[in-house]
Formats: structure tokens, sequence, C-alpha cells
């Protein structure tokens, strides 16, 4: 922290949240150009863009949605650990619909599948809600309970069997293409661009933070919490819901058992390599999205890299703690004060840095 | 935790004592007729593709047929849940256990259990790599290394006397699992031989579709050229078809495609000509393990191994077949 001037514009740029996430993304992408030189290239391929890039934001949308809701409900100081479910169900609900359908390929049919899938996540989302804001149930026991009892509603939809559907109008929400882009990156760029509106340039996204930030000062002041934190479980459950639609649509067919498997825990990772802590408070919407991309990058580059499977675990293991440690003020600190100390060897100062650790 | 428990144990006893009425009113004649009715607990590795419900479809079936009450246990992936419902089973007292390991590695501890409470297990569909062989009585199931190995023998004789080098892509089932390790281990040492084959990638698609489709998303975008996709079960096939076709290639000429299993859905891929050999993996062993069931409670020997039967298909067998296909 001593090394740059105050005022500098790199300064600036570094201290920015975004930027220690958007390093790691740069970084990522460009490991990959020594072992595959066009990985960057973009070209167009039978009336659509095609190329790595457009596979890795292809992939991440369903991702960046449940991400996106989850950043909503971790700013309020909540977790949810039940979107993963609510993937299975709503891609079960949408299939089972069409497949049972006289007209599978008819444009009602599948806005009737996705009415369907949307308004069962809706009351998912408040079953949610209420019982963390009006039960008082603390967030990670809440929806701990449609986490588990989620995936084995999805099974009982899907009567445990895989549903394959042939419909070209619902095959466009998650396998389909718009104006030569993947329509699944079109909407959940829609989505993502609609909520930092509403968030930003309405007082929206400040009561949020304060509730997560102080819920009793934000009570007092005149906040009403409680609505608040019941609705974002419901955005939380309608993004995933969404996300089921396109994980479905985009292989035709609702995977009860797997659709959405852990996509909890990607979630929860997104958020927190973009920067918003778990304590709540401040979110970053633009540091998730870039969080669900360095995630969706990292499985692309273990496909392309060619890494054995029996070791992608532990290479993604290691890239995420790489990334915790480079974001976290305190360790470059550290890591900065020793440079330091080996510099000037001579003089050891041991008693200083175990003080800030304890004032941490 | 404790509250549960107890509710097990009495459970358990409760069985106990039924089991102990039934074998009484028997009075040493075999269990004939009534009175005890053979007990099987079979956990599933889980429901992840339609091979598999076909399979569990059939066990049902043959045990309703055969008079054997079923105790069905599925584990949605995961060994600890395998484990778990294997001790529950001992704990109930059932006649015989079978099992599908969803991995094959670590299982000593908890079949060691159920050879101190005198319960014979049957492995079906999948192996265990235990060394101690008397800790399970019998395996029912295919050869997966046979299944790889007749994949590579195709391969070698389509390409025979063509010159060039022929790039492979592999996507892998499941990490650890039976059928990927043996499919992967067979279909290598088939074309082991040839140095023109060459296994340019591979990697896991978790015999799902979906992965499926993003691996071989991957591997179209990294790999300059390939020539013929090998794909450890149909699911992973069907999901990178689509990838293929994504990337503009006609799947089953631009890239030739085999793959293992033989359900409906390839075969219907087939037989638009998007899949080019077909190695089938036979589900429906439900009546085989009814049979193995009562000869290990009769007291019979019984093989050590026991293959199901199965064949392979091209195009033209698997059009043929496809309107009584079951699964």
């Amino acid at each position: 922290m001593s090394t740059a001037t105050a005022a500098s514009p790199v300064k600036a740029v570094t201290r920015s949240r975004l930027f220690w996430p958007a390093v790691v993304l740069a970084v990522l992408l460009v490991a990959n150009l020594a072992f595959t030189p066009d990985f960057l290239a973009v070209r167009l391929q039978g009336g659509h863009l095609y190329g790595s890039l457009i596979d890795i934001l292809h992939f991440g949308a369903p991702l960046i949605l449940v991400s996106l809701g989850m950043t909503l409900v971790i700013a309020t100081g909540g977790i949810d650990l039940s979107v993963g479910s609510t993937v299975a169900i709503s891609g079960a609900l949408a299939c089972l619909h069409i497949s049972e359908s006289t007209d599978p390929g008819g444009l009602a049919t599948v806005l009737t599948a996705v009415g369907i899938a949307l308004g069962t996540a809706l009351v998912l989302g408040a079953v949610n809600g209420l019982l963390v804001a009006k039960a008082g149930v603390q967030p990670i026991i809440a929806t701990l309970i449609l986490m588990v009892a989620g995936r084995g509603v999805a099974q009982l939809i899907t009567d445990g069997q895989i549903i394959t559907v042939t419909s070209d109008p619902y095959k466009l929400i998650g396998g389909g293409y718009w104006l030569t882009m993947p329509f699944a990156i079109l909407l959940s760029a829609l989505v993502v661009v609609a909520t930092v509106l509403l968030t930003r340039s309405t007082a929206l996204g400040l009561l949020l933070e304060s509730v997560g930030g102080n819920p009793v000062a934000s009570r007092l002041v005149g906040i009403r919490a409680m609505r608040l934190v019941a609705l974002v479980y419901v955005f939380s459950a309608l993004c995933a819901a969404l996300a089921g639609l396109m994980v479905s649509s985009n292989v035709s067919a609702a995977d009860g058992n797997n659709a959405g498997l852990w996509i909890e825990l990607d979630a929860i990772l997104a958020v927190v390599l973009g920067g918003t802590s778990l304590n709540g408070g401040r979110f970053s919407i633009g540091g998730t999205v870039l969080g669900a991309l360095i995630i969706q990058t990292l499985s692309t580059t273990v496909y392309t890299i060619g890494i054995p499977p029996e070791t992608t675990l532990v290479f993604k293991a290691f890239v995420v703690i790489t990334v915790c440690l480079i974001q976290s003020p305190v360790f470059r600190a550290k890591l900065a004060a020793r440079g330091a100390r080996t510099r000037r060897t001579a003089r050891p100062h041991a008693a200083a840095p175990t003080n800030r650790e304890v004032g941490a | 935790m404790s509250k549960r428990a107890a509710a097990a144990l009495v459970a358990g006893a409760m069985v106990a004592v039924l089991t102990a009425c039934g074998s009484g009113g028997g009075g040493g004649s075999a269990g004939k007729g009534s009175g005890h009715k053979l007990v099987v607990g079979f956990s599933q590795v889980g429901a992840e593709s339609g091979w598999r419900t076909a399979n569990t479809k059939s066990i049902q079936e043959s045990a309703k047929k055969a008079g054997i009450e079923l105790k069905f246990s599925d584990a949605q992936q995961k060994q600890e849940n395998q484990i778990k419902a294997i001790r529950s089973f001992i704990q109930q007292k059932v006649d015989v256990i079978a099992f599908s390991p969803v991995v094959e590695s670590g299982w000593d501890t908890v079949l060691k259990e159920a050879k101190d409470a005198h319960i014979p297990v049957i492995l079906t569909d999948r192996a265990v790599d235990s060394r101690d062989e008397s800790l399970y009585v019998s395996f029912l199931g295919s050869d997966f290394v046979e299944e790889g190995k007749k994949a590579g023998d195709w391969l070698v004789k389509e390409y025979q006397g063509k010159p060039g080098d022929v790039n492979v892509v592999q996507l892998e089932g499941t990490t650890g699992s039976a059928p990927a390790n043996d499919r992967k281990s067979g279909f290598a040492d088939a074309v082991k031989g040839e140095p023109k084959f060459k296994v340019v990638a591979s990697q896991t698609g978790d015999f799902t579709r979906a992965k499926g489709k993003e691996v071989m998303q991957a591997f179209l975008k990294s790999q300059p050229k390939i020539d013929v996709l090998y794909a450890h079960n149909d699911d992973m096939a069907l999901g990178a078809i689509q990838a293929i076709e994504e990337a503009g290639k006609k799947p089953g000429a631009d890239i030739r495609i085999v793959s293992v299993d033989g359900v409906k859905d390839a075969f219907t891929a087939m037989s638009q000509g998007k899949i080019n050999y077909d190695v089938e993996c036979n589900p429906l062993l439900g009546d085989q393990l009814m049979d193995l069931v009562k000869k290990v409670k009769a007291g019979e020997s019984v093989p050590r191994r026991i293959k199901t039967e199965e064949g392979a298909f091209t195009p033209e067998q698997a059009t043929a077949a496809l309107p009584n296909r079951q699964y």
C-alpha cells in the first residue's frame, strides 16, 4: 500500500472491487491461448457465432442467473441452498408438460410450460422467504429443506427417468440462437441488466445493503426488512427456474437427478469470487458475473488443455484457493510486508503484524 | 440421531421377530409355500440414465414375479448412500443383499459387516476391486472390458487398410467407476496394435447428456482434427451429437461415433445415421438375479462370475430392432 502515490489513476483501478476478478479471468483466458492458439477466435458458423468464448458464455449463462439471485440473497445476510433443486424442478415440470402435450412444438404449449415452471418457482421462493423472514428460521436451514426435498420432488416428477422432448420453441431458450447469439446469453444478459437498473437506479439496492449490513438499524430507520428479505428469496428462485429451463432446453431433456446438481455451491463461489461478502451488506453484481465466468472458464480450460479427469478437482481447488488469496487484502498486505522485510533483513518486526491480526 | 438409531433398532428387532416366527412356522421345510418370504435388499446406483431405469424396472418386476420381497434403495450416485443402505439391510436382516457399486473401491468394511452377519452379497452390473474374494458370493453383470474391446475391434476393422492417422476423442464415464475404467482399458487394448489410432483427448462426461455435450464442444474447439468419437455410454454420445451438429459437422459421417449401451434413443439416432456402432450392455438382468438369489439361499454353489448375454449393433440392425426396444 505504501508503494503507489495517493491520487494515481492506476491505484483507482486496482482498488476497484472488480479488478482482481477481472485479472484472474484474463489470466485464465491467456493461459488457454498458450495451449489452444485460436482459443479467443470467434467466427460465424451456420448462421451463428461459434468459438470457445461463446461456449463459456453459453454454458455460463445458467450459472450467471443462479449467482445473480444468490448475490441479492447474500446481500441481505442470507444464503439460498435450494437453487439447485429449483433448477431440477423447473426443468422437469416444463419438459413433463411439453412431453405430455398433444402439440409439443406449439408456442402456446411452450409458454404454458415456462409459466408452470416460473409459477412453481414463485411458490417455492415464497416458502423460503416466509420461513426466513416471517418464521425467523436461519436461512441455511430454511433453504436446506428445499435443497434436500426438492431433488426428490424433481425425481418424482420425472419418475426417475430422463424426459426427452422435441420442441423447437423450447429448444430456443437454452440451445437456440437469436441474432447470431445463443439465446441463453441474451436472456441472462437481459436479466442482469434489469437487475442492475432496478437495484442501482432506485433505492432498492441501498435498502438491501442496509438490511444485510445492520438489520436492527435498518428496522429502526423504518425499512420494512421482512418484505425485502422474502422478496429476494422469490427472486432467487425465479432466477434458478429460468436457469433450469435453459439447462433442460439445451439438451432437450429433463434429468431430475443431475440437472443443477451442486450449482448452489458454484453460485456461492461465484458470488464470493466476485467480492461480495458472505456477511451481507455491500454487493457487486458485476463481480458476480465475473465470478461465474471464472468458474465456467475453469471447466472449459480443464477440457481444452486435457487435464486428466482424476486430477480435475484438485486443479480447480488450487485455482480457487489462489484466486481467494489474491483477493484477500490481508494476504496481499502480508505478502507485501514480507517482501519489504526480506529487503531490510537487519530489522525484524515481529510485534506489529500480530497486533494487526488481532485487530482484524 | 439417537432417536433414529433407536427406531432402526426397533425395526430391526421386529423384522428379526417376524423372521423367527416365519421360520418357526415353516418347521425346517426350507420355507416353502406360506410363511417365510425371501427378502432381498437391493441398492441401486441411481437413475442417471435410461439404461439404469430399465435395469431397475427389470429387477423390480422379476422380484414380483418370483415372489421375492424386494427392499429397494436408490443411492443417487453416492457411495455413502449405498453404504448406509447396505448397513440398514444388515440391520433389517434381509436374506440376500444385492447391489451395483457406484465406484469400485472402498467397500471392504461394509461388506465385512454383511459377512459377519452371515448375509450373502451379490454384485450386479458393476464389480468391486476388493482383494478379499470371500466378501461376495457372485458377480452378475456385463463384461465391461469386453464391451470396450468390441468397440475397439470395430474401429480397427473399419479403418483396416486405410492409411493415415485416426484421431479419437473419448468421453469417459464417472471417474473411478468400473464401466469407465474397463471400457477405457478394453478399448485401449483393442487398438494398441495399430499406432495409427491416437486418443487425442479424453475427459469424463459423467455418463450424462449435458456433460457429454459440454465436453464435446470443448473438444471440437481444442482439437484441430477429430475422426472418431468413442463414448462410454449412449447418453454422452447423444449429448455429443448435438455439439457436433452445432459445430456444423455431420455426426456419423464427418466424425464417426461408437458408443456403448444400446438404449432406444441411441437406436433412433442410429437409424438416422448419427451413430455408427453401438455395443450392447444388457440391463435386463432381473430374472437372472432372482434365480441366483434363490440358489444362494438354498445353499447351492454358484459361479463367481456370471455374464449377461449381449451383442452389438450396426445401424441396420438397430433400425430393425428399434420398434421392439423396451428401454
